[in-house]
């Protein structure tokens, strides 16, 4: 009996106690604010400026601070992984060893890499249009795995890397066929 | 008999690849995937899935990084399904729709709402988000 009559209440609970709902945009990490648009049955309501808030059962917006805001989301904030990180590196005509600028530029993304516990990397290849380009598609996808043996060689684990190489097909700087191009000459690297 | 096997591990490995819809990426203290009948643990580099439900206990959170580069985490005592997950890499045209029950969620957008701003919708019991670009909380709460 006292069971049911626990049930009971919790049900009750359920159904007298809606549950309330907020929703605040919150300003990007490089400043930008965007816009999210809550619809409640036939009620729209837009949030288009920082720390607008967006409350069930009211009418009018209202507007958290940041305090409040870190009060209530700090946990679930804290838990974010970290934003998905680019980088471009540059090679050597013909070649993939890396320009000498690139091999610094190389420390940057070791830097990324062990600021994430368990990183997932995607390493994209690319050529200038010098050369055919069924060799382009080789050199590409050699210019990836190099890469690759680099994070490695840093205790990066094999498993967590995947390559491609994409040859002249996607140009950074379109040029006509046969042009040496130092920017096209690069491999995209993707840390997530 | 041996290249048959291969093809058929191949096959199998490309369709888990291809409804990956992203990988867990922080957990702390409770926090569980509730994937159809099984339920399992939460742990750093867990895929997650189209269908899957994120529980996480009082002092659970979960952090995940999605395909097209979204960031999603859930704090404490939350209750997250992912209902739908679309993403094509090439296009970066997709669909991502999510329902917070309870507890809170943070949001950062990713590539496919940079694409198409009706990509991606997170549901509460009474309300329903469409997302344009941007970082937001969401918290459902009984009181």
């Amino acid at each position: 009996m006292p069971v049911l009559v626990v049930a009971v209440m919790i049900a009750l609970a359920v159904i007298t106690a809606a549950p309330v709902e907020t929703v605040t945009v919150l300003p990007s990490a490089d400043g930008h604010i965007g816009t999210v648009v809550v619809q409640r049955g036939e009620t729209q309501q837009i949030l288009r400026e920082a720390y607008a808030t967006s409350r069930s059962g009211q009418a009018e917006l209202t507007r958290l601070s940041a305090q409040e805001v870190q009060n209530t989301y700090g946990k679930a904030l804290h838990a974010l992984p970290a934003q998905p990180a680019t980088f471009l590196l540059y090679f050597i005509t013909g070649t993939d060893e890396l320009t000498a600028d690139s091999k610094l530029e190389l420390d940057k993304v070791l830097g990324a890499l062990r600021e994430r516990p368990l990183p997932d990397v995607l390493v994209i290849g690319h050529t200038d249009t010098v050369g055919d380009a069924e060799a382009n598609d080789r050199l590409s996808a050699q210019r990836a795995e190099t890469v690759k043996g680099f994070l490695v060689g840093i205790g990066i684990a094999a498993e967590r890397i995947r390559t491609a190489g994409r040859g002249e097909r996607e140009l950074l700087v379109p040029t006509d066929d046969n042009i040496e191009e130092p920017r096209n000459r690069r491999v995209e690297i993707n840390v997530r | 008999m041996r290249a048959s096997l291969a093809v058929v591990l191949f096959s199998v490995s490309a369709a888990a690849l291809a409804a990956d819809a992203g990988e867990i990426k922080v957990v702390s203290g409770a926090a569980h995937i509730e994937r159809g009948s099984e339920r399992l643990a939460a742990r750093v580099g867990m895929p997650v899935q189209e269908a899957d439900r994120v529980v996480t206990g009082a002092d659970g959170t979960v952090g995940i990084t999605f395909a097209d580069n979204s960031l999603l985490s859930i704090g404490p005592g939350s209750s997250f399904a992912i209902d739908r997950y679309v993403f094509d890499s090439t296009t970066h045209a997709g669909k991502f729709d999510s329902t917070l029950s309870k507890g809170t969620l943070a949001v950062v957008s990713g590539k496919m709402v940079k694409q198409s701003p009706e990509a991606m919708h997170v549901r509460t019991p009474s309300a329903i988000m469409g997302v344009r670009g941007t970082d937001f909380v969401v918290r459902v709460t009984d009181h």
